[in-house]
């Protein structure tokens, strides 16, 4: 891509189109975008090098703090990952009661993302707007968990805190504070036609690329893949609840994958959500919030625990994913590993990009809801030269089948 | 012309640059007031930019070592002068322009030209790929506004066949066209609404600066004295395209229909003068509303392609038909 009529513009690490340090390279004719390419690990923090020399239970604080926006998917991984390593059940009231703050933080998160997409192209006044709607749920769960973000809710086994009758009613109240509101996101997320104008036919996935790529959650969706964890695998309490995947044509849209799309999927998550908190406080079972109420034993029951285990949740942004392992006699989390939904979509760049203005880079940059702090978990530097190393599929791909040959050569 | 008319010239062309500045500057923050209002935030103190151009001057100026240095520090000056002598050409509420005579409507629209070059040459010469992005699209945004703009100017020249702005403000347009001109009036007078966000690079036409996209562009790598005087330049040029909206369109005053008593000046009734000017400042307060405020919450960022075909057909056609009905009026 050396012609001479194409130039470079760096966007990142540190630039308005993102919130979070990060980097992609584009590569620009006049103002038309010919090639982009991602440069992630700008904001590595080493929060597993920091999980893994501290027991699980002081863990999960730490794990809310990968993101600020997404803190209850992190922590919700994170015990599920443990209680499959350490073979703990959480109790049934637990599951429900997790399963509403993940659906309360689900609107949060795309109330939140309606008001970003509308300030990347240039529109303010719905930022504004979207933010202060938004403080209506953050309300609330500081109602529940005691805290605005960071809520410090679940427990290795259970969650800390009850969600009692008495809470009904303001958990009722805000849910039809919101329904009484959609009608308004819509008519100004999908109905306004300067937003129109910026995002129909803009930054579009096939779904053909949707599936190749590995995209996950409202990106994909929108472009007309079936694909939800809650459905496909579920957890918590979604085994119990009825719900359906968010696709564009179950309403009579189009599956373009544009950003128009992932905005109507996220839009009809909402009303989505309202009805599975309706569901699951509904339906909430009696009995204990947490399977060991005493922490000195739950403690020693994980150091002497043996295993491996995995968390698979449907984050507000798609899939993500943690994995523990944890050792006999070992205090320690011996082994823990983050992969969230930005990873996956990150590759979803380059197509969406591809032939898109400068103008468009901001939302489409926007449109998959990045979180790098969420992502940026691993960097190849070699310690001896300083030098840092990007690893190519097709070199991943060789060293992979290096050690698969080098392992079976091992073998007797 | 006698040597007191000239002494008082030169006392008005020293006072003037002053209150342009302050004018511009207290209708920003205005326009930063109202249209948090409108967005639901309490926003800044009306005095918020006085404190922001202070602040400005007060830092640090930085060259980027890739920039020419001087274009680099040229481009402010030029982008704040040219606004400042348009004001001179400019009849200003009441009173006519100080250098009536000497200048007519084409040389304010090619002052108005100005501070938009001066920016991209700025841009350009700051060595940075943001800016020179932005310093593109300002080109191609002020070639599209310009060509509505000089319509709707000329087809109002037309009607008074001269191009003196003292001779156009002293009768309202209006006055002079029937019921078909004043449709095609109208048509002008949304066309010259159009341009205004544009000349002032608000959203939407912003694209120049874009800060989701280009970080401030053209003035990304600006900073200090320099950027402070892009922004007195900006506040000025808001005084100057209301003042010119005015001149062409509403140039009323209140002592026309009302003739005020007490006592007199050089042969004008103090009283009337006050109240005139107060007018004039209130029509610029609804013309930045309108035309600045009012747009920028209500509307998107375009993209520089359909800004430009925005100008170039939609208000062009919009202008063209205007200049038509108000021309075949005559003829009819």
């Amino acid at each position: 891509m050396s012609d001479k009529n194409t130039y470079q513009v760096p966007i990142g690490p540190i630039h308005p189109a993102f919130k979070e340090p990060f980097m992609v390279n584009f590569v620009l004719d006049g103002e038309t975008i010919v090639d982009a390419e991602a440069h992630p690990g700008m904001n590595h923090r080493g929060v597993e090098f920091m999980g893994m020399h501290r027991n699980p239970l002081k863990v999960i604080p730490l794990a809310e703090r990968i993101c600020g926006i997404c803190s209850i998917v992190h922590q919700h991984m994170f015990t599920t990952a443990t209680e499959h390593a350490a073979g703990i059940e959480p109790t049934e009231r637990a599951r429900y009661i997790r399963t509403i703050l993940a659906e309360l933080e689900r609107i949060h998160s795309h109330v939140l993302w309606a008001g970003v997409a509308a300030h990347e192209i240039g529109f303010d006044t719905h930022l504004h707007f979207t933010w202060k709607v938004r403080e209506r749920v953050m309300d609330l769960l500081e109602y529940i968990t005691g805290n605005r973000v960071n809520y410090a809710m679940w427990t290795i086994g259970g969650v800390n805190r009850d969600i009692t009758k008495k809470m009904y009613p303001k958990i009722e109240d805000t849910l039809l504070y919101y329904e009484s509101l959609y009608g308004k996101l819509e008519d100004i997320f999908l109905g306004d036609t300067s937003i129109r104008l910026r995002t129909r036919n803009v930054g579009i996935l096939t779904e053909e690329d949707a599936l190749r790529l590995c995209g996950v959650g409202p990106t994909v969706r929108a472009s007309g893949v079936r694909k939800d964890v809650r459905i496909d695998q579920p957890y918590a309490a979604y085994g119990d609840l009825d719900l359906d995947y968010v696709i564009p044509s179950s309403f009579g849209y189009e599956n373009t994958g544009d950003v128009f799309s992932k905005t109507l999927v996220r839009l009809k998550e909402i009303p989505q959500s309202i009805d599975l908190i309706r569901q699951c406080v509904d339906g909430m079972p009696d009995g204990d919030i947490d399977s060991e109420p005493r922490k000195a034993v739950l403690i020693n029951k994980l150091k002497k625990a043996d295993g491996e285990g995995i968390g698979r949740i449907e984050a507000p942004r798609g899939e993500a994913f943690h994995y523990v392992r944890l050792e006999g006699g070992m205090e320690e989390v011996a082994n823990w590993k983050v992969r969230a939904s930005t990873y996956n979509n990150l590759t979803t760049y380059r197509p969406m990009f591809m032939g898109e203005q400068i103008a468009d880079i901001p939302i489409i940059a926007a449109c998959i809801d990045p979180c790098i702090g969420c992502m940026d978990r691993a960097e190849v530097v070699d310690v001896r030269s300083g030098e840092r190393k990007h690893f190519s599929h097709e070199e991943l791909h060789r060293l992979s089948v290096e050690k698969t040959k080098m392992l079976l050569g091992g073998l007797p | 012309m006698n040597f007191e008319e000239w002494t008082l010239r030169l006392l008005v062309i020293l006072v003037l640059p002053f209150i342009g500045i302050f004018l511009g500057l207290a209708y920003k923050g205005f326009d930063r007031k109202i249209s948090a209002m409108m967005q639901s935030r309490i926003g800044p103190p009306l005095r918020q930019p006085f404190r922001d151009v202070k602040k400005l001057f007060m830092k640090e100026n930085i060259i980027p070592d890739h920039a020419v240095a001087w274009v680099f520090h040229g481009a402010p000056l030029f982008a704040l002068i040219a606004p400042l002598v348009a004001l001179a050409y400019l009849p200003l509420g009441p009173f006519e322009p100080v250098m009536e005579g000497y200048g007519d409507l084409i040389l304010i629209l090619y002052l108005l030209a100005i501070p938009a070059v001066a920016m991209a040459m700025g841009g350009l010469a700051s060595g940075s790929p943001y800016a020179t992005v932005g310093a593109q699209r300002e080109l191609v945004l002020m070639m599209s506004y310009e060509f509505p703009l000089a319509i709707a100017a000329v087809t109002i020249a037309w009607k008074y066949e001269s191009f003196s702005l003292a001779a156009i403000s002293q009768t309202p347009v209006w006055s002079m066209v029937g019921p078909m001109g004043a449709l095609g009036l109208l048509l002008i007078a949304l066309g010259l609404f159009a341009v205004l966000p544009g000349e002032l690079s608000k959203v939407p036409f912003d694209q120049a600066e874009a800060e989701t996209e280009l970080g401030g562009g053209l003035f990304v790598e600006y900073s200090g004295r320099n950027l402070g005087v892009f922004y007195l330049a900006e506040a000025v040029k808001m005084v100057v395209v209301g003042a010119l909206l005015i001149a062409l369109l509403f140039p009323h005053n209140i002592s026309q229909w009302y003739s005020f008593g007490g006592p007199e000046l050089l042969g004008v009734s103090v009283l009337g003068t006050v109240a005139d000017v107060l007018f004039f400042l209130f029509k610029l307060l609804i013309i930045i509303y309108a035309g600045v405020s009012l747009v920028r919450v209500a509307l998107a960022r375009f993209q520089i392609d359909k800004a430009s075909y925005f100008y170039w057909v939609p208000m062009t056609l919009l202008g063209l038909l205007g200049t038509v009905l108000v021309v075949m009026e005559g003829v009819i």
